[in-house]
């Protein structure tokens, strides 16, 4: 199935134009009528009672509507664990912790109000190290958990382990071995929209909320069992999603905002408005968990890889969220990358008074291939053998099942790594002097969806009208990503229709199927599957009603062309006879029969054909739906084992760098990036996926981090937390695209938003050491770091 | 001036002048979003940082999160609004980010199309470096800017060939 007519072919994505002219709606753009803006009070302090909250000011100032504290409202928890509330009542645990929060006749006034809002609190001794949190007499961020039973210690209570094969045997077989610690920092999404929402009762108490979300059928569920907290216990949330600014993990969870304007918009009966602005974003938003990872790997004298041994701990901050989970994505490289028999994992998360984190692009796997293909390169240092040769060497093929259970489908990582190798001249001598080197990492990441609640599946609904338009209702999310485009191209591949016939609804749960969310790079692999379904549904449909009224359109369109045409003597072909289900084909809008002749007459416009359909007694509208769950399993984390995905995607990135050895200034000479993506379904929104993580990745190696002290964050705005420019971005980007086709992929592909980001920092790490000889463990890598490496290096020297 | 007082303002908007009543804390921004509806223009930062903003003052690239609404006074703004052609046409700039994949999320899309007319209305042949310098402003999160200075490269070849 390579001869696609629009799959793979150049197009523009059908949401360009609009936002091209300023007319695409965020949430920053909406109104509805009788509209009031909300504003929260957020916590003064790390840790501390609230001993009082006085809001009768607040309250008395002319234009406010409601002034709301956890006192005044009915308790809503929030988080997988439970242990959030959208409010905090007798105690906070971390700066960003809501205490109360305004609504008001418009922005100016809710900001005075909160700022008259007056809370009382008695400080408590905070932690901010998870090596602090977990000794014994740490202050305790929670003392009960959600059931109310005591707790008596800060670790989270979620296990993710693995061993496979026999560790010390793994051990005594290596002639080499290295170990390190890795680092890397707490980043911010940085999504140019900031988030927000609009929450709105009808008189019938049934909520609709816009949401900046990119899982509008949890974020259902979540906001429907916060109504029934509310005393409205049958009742109904409708998600919208508007326009999206950016998602990138940040759209992963609900959050405190969403119910404050939800209980701000109950108690007014007005529709409420909250958006974050930038300095909020950073400041309250939660962020990539940051990690520390120790990794041991060692391999025999032939450079066969032995065993890996991994121990990773996160700061989890003060409440749980998905950031908490990121070692279930962890432990795929950390079993996976490479063929490695012997393998230990374990992760451990703490509670401190820091800052709450959750999802951002790429879900652990950037923290740990960055530990993991850093210290690829020190072993294969320690075993004398050329890095490429020794990822060459240990590289993962198709049809292998990997100690945690992944069943590798397809795997393109030799493909990958020769392409990098051969781009970057890697075989060619490197001039020392010139402080210049080269570096390369891979990836696994999963390309067919990821299982990580018991349903990984996604509904598509298709609307066929009068026209011969494709109506699609899809509960995915578009947050700039493209996933509208290709699910356009998709529908009209398998269709047979043209893509600008294909018009995509809005995501609305009360419109679109189900879905779990657009995470773990599923969002184009998950619709263009169903949208392939969907599409032969229709068309079995189709050709089925056409046998009858096929004919009938032909022959009046023959009599048509006969009368235009005098003279002209039909070809000796009995259409009745041919219109056979089995013998129709759709294309580019158009019914005709495929081994017939292909006269202009025995054509029928579809939108022909669905009125004859709709039309006559009995008449009928088509309209199709599918539910697609991928073939993959919901691994069992504490065991470390399970086929998550369906199929997994590879890759590698390499990097050339020049390093100024007077100023540690790193210089990004050029990047070459070879993906496995299965197949290219839309080449330009593919590439856009592949820079824009390579950016994101670029600002991951070199130069953010969320400054926090003592719990609070510094660095909240785009002046002091840095993330990469048109001018960082300077260099050239050889991007190549192996195509594996893989048979669980929709025309063969795999998800591709994520692995863009997963090998860049490792790519540069080794880069720079290749150029200096020095090895930076803790992300970012910035000049101050490399110069007192250089300093050292000297000295041992 | 009294506090809470307004002023009347008139400038031009799009090539058509209109008149606004302003306090003098009252940023561009806000009376092109809030009093004028013309919610093309973005604010991503509200600092001046991240250029969503920005439009076009006096052919000028400035950023009106930062502008005070009062010294628009008697100038003229060119916001993205200002771009479309009639009959719903997209101008040349705009056109070159659609059809070059230069735009994902579009949040930053109308700041930067913004930064590139001020460039090219100036510059006819700007070089690679000049188109860098233009959108330095201009912070994008999702395409690591390599379609949009490809957008405006072709944007700009395209407009060399009209004159």
């Amino acid at each position: 199935m390579t001869d696609f007519h629009h799959i793979g072919k150049k197009t523009s994505r059908p949401d360009g134009p609009d936002k091209a002219a300023g007319k695409a709606h965020y949430i920053h753009d909406l109104q509805r009528p009788g509209m009031l803006y909300g504003k929260i009070k957020f916590s003064d302090h790390p840790h501390a009672r609230i001993k009082h909250i006085d809001t009768s000011k607040a309250k008395r100032l002319a234009g406010v509507r409601a002034v709301i504290t956890a006192n005044n409202t009915p308790e809503i928890r929030i988080g997988f664990l439970r242990d959030n509330f959208a409010l905090k009542k007798d105690k906070v645990r971390q700066y960003r912790d809501e205490v109360a929060a305004v609504a008001a006749i418009n922005l100016e006034i809710a900001k005075e109000a909160v700022e008259l809002i007056q809370v009382e609190y008695e400080p408590l001794p905070g932690v901010f190290c998870p090596h602090e949190a977990m000794k014994g007499g740490s202050p305790l961020i929670h003392e009960t958990d959600a059931q109310g039973r005591p707790r008596t210690d800060n670790m989270v209570p979620l296990k993710f382990h693995h061993e496979s094969g026999d560790l010390e045997a793994g051990k005594r077989a290596a002639k080499y071995s290295v170990e390190g610690e890795f680092s890397t920092p707490m980043v911010q999404q940085c999504c140019m929209g900031t988030a927000g929402c609009i929450a709105e009762f009808d008189m019938n108490n049934n909520l609709t909320i816009w949401a900046k979300t990119q899982i509008p059928f949890l974020a259902q569920r979540d906001f429907n069992r916060a109504l029934s907290d509310m005393g409205l216990p049958d009742k109904n949330a409708r998600v919208i999603v508007p326009t999206l600014g950016g998602g990138f993990g940040s759209g992963l969870d609900t959050h405190a905002y969403e119910y404050i304007a939800i209980l701000l918009a109950f108690q007014t009966g007005c529709p409420v408005k909250i958006v974050y602005t930038r300095d909020e974003e950073f400041a309250n938003l939660s962020p990539r968990q940051s990690s520390t990872t120790k990794i041991i790997q060692g391999c025999d004298r032939n450079g066969k890889l032995t065993f890996r041994e991994v121990e990773v701990l996160q700061d989890n901050g003060a409440y749980t969220s998905w950031g908490a989970t990121y070692p279930s994505v962890m432990m795929m490289p950390a079993t996976s990358l490479y063929r490695v028999s012997n393998v230990y994992f374990n992760a451990r998360l703490v509670y401190t008074n820091n800052t709450y984190c959750q999802a951002m692009r790429g879900y652990g796997n950037p923290e740990h291939t960055w530990a993991l293909e850093s210290n690829m390169d020190e072993l294969a240092q320690e075993a004398g053998i050329d890095p490429f040769e020794f990822r060459m060497l240990n590289r993962n093929e198709s049809d292998e099942t990997t100690p945690m259970g992944l069943k590798v489908s397809t795997c393109g990582l030799k493909e990958c790594l020769e392409t990098v190798a051969r781009k970057l001249d890697w075989k060619k001598k490197r001039a020392k002097d010139k402080r210049t080197g080269k570096g390369m990492a891979s990836l696994i990441h999963v390309g067919g969806g990821a299982r990580i609640y018991r349903s990984d599946a996604s509904g598509l609904i298709l609307k066929l009208d009068d026209f011969g338009n494709v109506n699609v209702y899809h509960g995915g999310v578009e947050m700039g990503q493209g996933l509208h485009s290709v699910l356009s191209l998709a529908v009209a591949e398998a269709l047979g229709v043209r893509p600008e016939k294909v018009l995509i609804n809005p995501t609305d749960t009360g419109t679109c199927p189900w879905d779990v969310g657009t995470h773990a790079s599923r969002g184009a692999f998950m619709a263009c599957n169903t949208a392939i379904l969907a599409a032969n549904k229709l068309r079995s449909q189709i050709f089925e009603l056409a046998e009858e009224l096929f004919p009938k359109e032909v022959e009046k369109n023959l009599k048509k062309f006969i009368k235009k045409n005098p003279g002209y003597t039909p070809p000796d072909f009995n259409v009745p006879k041919a219109s056979k289900r089995e013998r129709f084909e759709l294309r580019d809008g158009f019914v005709f029969i495929k081994d017939g002749p292909q006269e202009p007459w025995l054509r029928i416009e579809l939108g022909r054909l669905l009125r004859a359909i709709h039309f006559r007694s009995q008449g009928q509208m088509l309209t199709t739906e599918v539910f697609y769950d991928p073939p993959n399993e919901l691994p069992d984390f504490e065991r470390g084992f399970g086929n998550i995905s369906s199929t997994y995607a590879y890759g590698a990135q390499g990097a050339e760098v020049e390093v100024d050895t007077e100023t540690g200034e790193v210089k990004i000479l050029r990047m070459v990036a070879a993906h496995d993506v299965g197949r290219v379904l839309d080449p330009q929104a593919l590439k856009g996926q592949i820079y824009g993580a390579l950016a994101q990745g670029v600002g991951y190696a070199l130069y953010e981090k969320l400054e926090s002290q003592q719990g609070k964050i510094l660095n909240h705005n785009f002046r002091d937390y840095k993330i990469p420019t048109v001018q960082e971005m300077n260099f050239p980007i050889d991007l190549e695209f192996i195509e594996t086709n893989d048979s669980y992929g929709p025309f063969g592909a795999k998800g591709v938003a994520e692995p863009g980001l997963v090998p860049t920092a490792p790519a540069i790490a080794n880069a720079i050491y290749d150029a200096v000889g020095v090895r930076i463990r803790d992300l970012p890598i910035t000049p101050e770091k490399i110069l007192a490496a250089l300093k050292q290096l000297k000295q041992t020297k | 001036m009294e506090p809470g007082m307004k002023i009347e303002i008139s400038f031009i908007l799009n090539g058509s002048e209109v008149k606004v009543s302003v306090h003098s804390h009252h940023r561009l921004i806000d009376v092109l979003r809030e009093q004028l509806g013309q919610t093309g223009t973005k604010e991503g930062c509200g600092e001046g940082e991240c250029g969503a903003c920005t439009v076009i003052i006096d052919g000028l690239a400035v950023n009106s999160c930062l502008y005070p609404a009062l010294e628009v006074e008697g100038k003229s703004v060119t916001t993205i609004e200002g771009l479309q052609g009639p009959k719903n046409e997209l101008s040349v700039i705009q056109q070159a980010f659609v059809e070059q994949g230069a735009i994902q999320c579009g949040f930053c899309t109308p700041g930067m199309i913004m930064s590139a007319k001020a460039l090219l209305d100036s510059t006819s042949d700007p070089s690679e470096e000049d188109i860098r310098d233009a959108l330095l402003g201009n912070l994008c999160r999702c395409t690591g800017y390599v379609q949009i200075v490809e957008a405006v490269k072709k944007a700009a070849a395209q407009l060399k060939g009209k004159q």
